[in-house]
């Protein structure tokens, strides 16, 4: 099993009720596989978009992307910078 | 260097860090807290960021700028913490030998951090309530409820 960190932020982290957690995972694996792990681990991450924005170790990504062993996951509100 | 701030931010110093005897334009956009009377006014934003991705994030779009305007050098600052009604929230400032290529390549840095920036505001608003900011659709009230109208 692998382990990923996974980070929450803004209203997300509010659903979510913290701002990271860990999910372990059987490599392969992709970012729709830790939201649905997620899913299971933080009820009110349920609340989520079914395809929220994603990032792998600070860069965006699409929710096939691959994940790896000590992979930081961020799942992201939409963006508001500016 | 990092291009997140937690204090005002000083145009001056942006402006003198783009300057030079080369680059004739010097283009500055500042995006700033608007209030919203229709709304119940709002006196303050609460940004809050992935502060390593963003700044990550900006290296990245001024580097993909530097590419597009070679002869350009671009600097920008986006403020976290609360920022308020009429303070600036982000200044960019673009400098290069003529004024096309320096106002083209400030649209472009401010059009990719709208796009790409992982920042979030919470819109502070003057009964009390906040609500986050989604820039798709409606924002949702998170904080106390709006206390009911006189009768």
């Amino acid at each position: 099993m692998s382990t990923v960190r996974v980070r929450f932020f803004a209203s997300y982290a509010e659903l979510a009720g913290c701002e990271t957690t860990a999910v372990e995972l059987s490599l392969p694996a992709t970012v729709r596989d830790v939201v649905r792990r997620v899913r299971e681990q933080l009820p009110g991450t349920r609340a989520l978009p079914e395809r929220p924005l994603a990032a792998v170790n600070l860069r965006h990504v699409k929710l096939d992307a691959p994940v790896g062993d000590g992979d930081e996951v961020a799942l992201l509100p939409p963006l508001a910078g500016g | 260097m990092t291009h997140l701030t937690r204090v005002p931010i000083s145009i001056d110093d942006l402006i003198r860090a783009v300057g030079g005897p080369e680059r004739g334009g010097t283009c500055v956009f500042l995006g700033t807290v608007r209030d919203a009377p229709a709304d119940g006014g709002v006196t303050g934003i609460e940004y809050s960021g992935y502060d390593t991705m963003a700044d990550a994030e900006l290296d990245r779009i001024l580097a993909e700028a530097g590419k597009r305007w070679p002869e350009s050098r671009i600097a920008v600052r986006h403020r976290l913490g609360l920022v308020e009604t009429e303070e600036a929230s982000i200044a960019i400032a673009a400098a290069a030998p003529h004024r096309t290529d320096a106002f083209d390549a400030c649209r472009y840095v401010i059009e990719a951090v709208k796009q790409r920036l992982p920042i979030w505001k919470k819109e502070l608003r003057a009964d009390g309530s906040a609500l986050w900011v989604d820039p798709h659709g409606r924002p949702a009230v998170v904080g106390p409820p709006s206390p009911p109208p006189p009768v």
